[in-house]
């Protein structure tokens, strides 16, 4: 099998200016040449262009014209994936790890339709994102033509934008606008399919060196009187929490999260997609809210009197019954996407822009409000908060088969690995688990599939962090059943010199089904168990998987040998590693919400509801 | 439920119909009716969308209709400032006995005959959808065969123009 090249990598950091990824980088032509050449050519040097580095691909009969000039880009660092589902959530895991666009690339037909799902997950959690395709070709397109997908038509409801290329002269531009739209305003996928004869056609290659999108909103600048009204609320509220949301990760908009809320002294809030964006370690920090949020998050927002979103979009994980959510709030909703607005739950002052534009107008003019009316009194919330906290503490039982419990396994790699580390999840109580237990203190250390909850998200977005940000150690936290769906990607990792490290919670079942099959389908378990941990037959064996794939496989089955076991993983560095922790299945995701309840209904554990008003 | 009226100007290009379709499909929203053609600028086509739906999920789909690339602009035409006409073609068998009856409703309803054939007639009418569907309610007893409608179209009354604002919201320099 051949390695892939290896471009020199820039070594510039992740850049919080998306425009900056437009500009051209200086070992490319100069962009005015107008030279002739082929579309799959003009495809390669636009790439270039538009600033990629990496994109993640399989090559098949479509786009194969556009993978030979690929072999001689020096710029352009190709990685053969097994999957295309794993070349597109790669991207998202690079995307989320530098912010910068993600690139993935297929073939028409099967190849395009493969990246439907991560093209979907993309769209939900907001993440930039490229994805090219190719297409039969333009005369035979509509005839059901061999590997013919109309991938335009079917990705339509789940990209930003999408556009079906069939003159090779239009190439150029449509790169340039897609990575533009991808990275400005609401970041979100966008899928360009080339239609094979236009890669194959000759053309002038001529980079725009302008946009233009008429009907494209970038996004609008905060309006200083609903910043002003959003002050006044937060100086003068007695019961204010900030409800943070993925968006301020989005915008890189952390720092000023930070002044925010320490100028404010409001309780803050971080939802799964936001994990990361205030540290953990911070004093106001309340946790998760949502479904498997913590008793203090989730009574915070239900009691408040001032609820202030920021980039957040009010999903009903994290509001349980609608209707029930916040009762007693003012709601402050500011947000890049002014669609978001008033979607879910009504606003009270809106404010529509990029959130570091948002902290950088709030957070003077809530000084101003302070210098007016002195700082607020908070002191009866932060002791009904930290009465919270401190009753309702994130924790847990260990379960009475005697296995490991996940949870242990989860907070020791956190703990061992630290805070530099990016985390990746699939979708299931391991993914809960890996957002309750592990300390986020920086952002963009957490990625996650949120909003579309795709299991086997993890080790393809795992690998696509760990291109992206070779010098950190990435783990990937991952399910039995979601490890079964995209490990194959593993053996990418392994050829290509990516060394992720892979933690499997084997818990030897589709373990977030089977608790909802335990607490709502009386014990009934149909079709969850995997066969694959304590007891079992063990198919597959996850250590000899990993060792098939070239990976290092460890297995490790009691509490006594997880930090041992953690730090044999950590000491691997020239090979991926997978290790099989196999845990107790009856471990469950507690505090928990139970779907279309009220957020007030919240269990701490099983069968104990947190006493609310005790101290109203 | 209500019927709105959209004014959706759109960049002319291939697929934007089926987009903007979709964001109401989506939800299960029907289309009442629906009219496509080109605008004072060639590159821009006008949607007329009329739709059945409350208040607020309308905001909502118009927000995220303004979301689309192709969008340029959105405009809801209330139905007293501003003018809606349909077009409807009718065909009707007729004797020669029916054939005076229906010439009279023709004439009533100030519609036109446009193709005559020795047993049928052809007509159609100009207006606002309820007077067209009152003159579908008077051929209610004659031998109707076939009817055809096209979407409401529809104009602000007065002088402004909703195209007469410019559309660039977004032109960036990138090199």
């Amino acid at each position: 099998m051949a390695q892939v090249k290896k471009a020199p990598r820039p070594s510039a950091p992740a850049q919080n200016n998306p425009s900056a990824q437009v500009a051209p980088v200086s070992n490319t032509p100069t962009p005015q040449g107008h030279e002739q050449m082929s579309g799959a050519q003009a495809l390669i040097r636009a790439l270039e262009h538009a600033g990629a580095t990496d994109i993640f691909g399989l090559p098949g009969g479509a786009i194969l014209p556009a993978y030979d000039p690929l072999m001689d880009s020096t710029q352009l660092n190709h990685i053969l994936v097994r999957h295309e589902q794993g070349a597109g959530h790669a991207a998202q895991g690079y995307a989320h790890a530098t912010g910068k666009p993600g690139v993935c690339i297929a073939t028409s037909g099967p190849g395009a339709t493969n990246l439907v799902t991560p093209i979907a997950d993309a769209n939900m959690d907001s993440i930039p994102m490229v994805a090219i395709t190719g297409q039969v070709a333009a005369p035979a397109i509509g005839t059901d033509a061999f590997q013919e997908a109309d991938i335009v038509g079917i990705t339509a409801p789940i990209t930003k934008h999408n556009m079906l290329i069939t003159n090779p002269d239009d190439i150029p531009r449509a790169i340039a606008e897609a990575f533009y739209i991808a990275t400005h305003g609401r970041p979100g996928p966008v899928l360009v399919d080339i239609a094979k004869s236009a890669l194959q056609e000759q053309t002038t290659f001529a980079w725009p060196d302008r946009i233009d999108l008429p009907g494209f909103n970038a996004g609008a600048r905060p309006h200083s009187k609903t910043v002003q009204e959003a002050a006044r609320l937060l100086a003068t509220a007695r019961r204010p929490v900030l409800y943070v949301g993925g968006g301020v990760i989005r915008s890189g908009a952390s720092e000023g999260l930070r002044k925010l809320t320490d100028l404010s002294g409001a309780g803050v809030v971080t939802t799964l997609m936001a994990r990361g964006a205030l540290p953990d370690s911070h004093p106001q920090h309340l946790g998760m809210p949502g479904m498997h949020g913590t008793v203090a998050a989730v009574a915070a927002l239900q009691k408040a009197d001032l609820v202030v979103a920021l980039g957040a979009r009010f999903d009903d994980r994290v509001t349980g019954k609608l209707d029930s959510f916040a009762p007693h709030a003012t709601i402050v909703h500011a947000d890049i996407d002014p669609a978001e607005i008033g979607k879910n739950r009504a606003v009270d002052v809106p404010i529509v822009g990029d959130l570091k534009e948002v902290f950088a107008a709030l957070v003077p003019a809530l000084a101003e409000e302070h210098t007016k009316h002195g700082k607020p009194d908070l002191e009866a919330w932060w002791r009904q908060l930290d009465d919270w906290r401190e009753t309702y503490a994130l924790g847990y039982t260990p379960t009475d088969d005697g296995h490991s419990s996940p949870q242990h396994v989860i907070q020791r790699l956190g703990e061992i690995s630290g805070p530099e580390t990016i985390f990746t999840a699939g979708v299931g109580q391991h993914q809960m688990w890996a957002s309750q237990f592990i300390k986020y203190q920086r952002p963009n250390s957490w990625i996650n599939s949120g909003g579309l909850g795709t299991m086997g998200f993890s080790v393809p977005a795992a690998m696509g962090a760990k291109v992206g940000e070779p010098g950190r150690t990435v783990w990937a936290i991952d399910g039995d059943g979601c490890f079964q769906m995209t490990n194959q990607e593993l053996v990418t990792c392994a050829l290509n010199d990516i060394p992720i490290k892979v933690a499997i919670i084997n818990n030897s079942s589709l373990g977030m089904v089977r608790q909802w099959q335990t607490l709502f389908y009386n014990q009934r378990y149909s079709n969850t168990d995997l066969n694959t941990g304590h007891g079992t037959r063990r198919i597959p064996d996850f250590v000899k998987l990993a060792e098939s794939m070239g990976c290092a496989g460890l297995r490790c089955e009691t509490d006594a040998d997880v930090d041992a076991t953690i730090k044999r993983a950590m000491e691997i560095n020239d090979q991926p590693v997978v290790v099989d922790f196999t845990v107790s299945r009856d471990a469950m995701v507690w505090p928990m919400v139970a779907a279309g309840t009220s957020n007030d209904e919240i269990q701490y554990a099983k069968g104990i509801a947190p006493q609310w008003d005790r101290e109203d | 439920m209500g019927k709105h009226t959209l004014s959706v100007l759109v960049e002319n290009k291939p697929g934007v119909l089926a987009r903007i379709a979709g964001l109401f499909s989506r939800r299960a929203f029907n289309i009442h009716s629906l009219a496509v053609g080109q605008t004072e600028h060639p590159d821009v086509s006008r949607i007329t969308v009329v739709v059945d739906v409350d208040e607020f999920p309308l905001e909502h789909v118009t927000k995220q209709l303004n979301k689309l690339v192709n969008v340029l602009k959105i405009v809801e035409l209330e139905m007293d400032r501003s003018v809606q006409r349909d077009l409807l073609l009718v065909k009707v068998r007729v004797d020669a006995r029916q054939r005076t009856e229906v010439l009279q409703i023709v004439e009533l309803f100030r519609a036109k005959v446009v193709d005559v054939a020795s047993d049928s007639l052809v007509i159609e009418a100009v207006g606002a959808p309820p007077k067209l569907e009152a003159l579908l309610v008077a051929l209610g007893d004659h031998d109707v065969r076939e009817i055809v409608q096209s979407g409401t179209v529809a104009i602000g009354r007065g002088p402004r123009s909703i195209t007469e604002r410019g559309f660039d919201r977004t032109t960036a320099h990138i090199a």
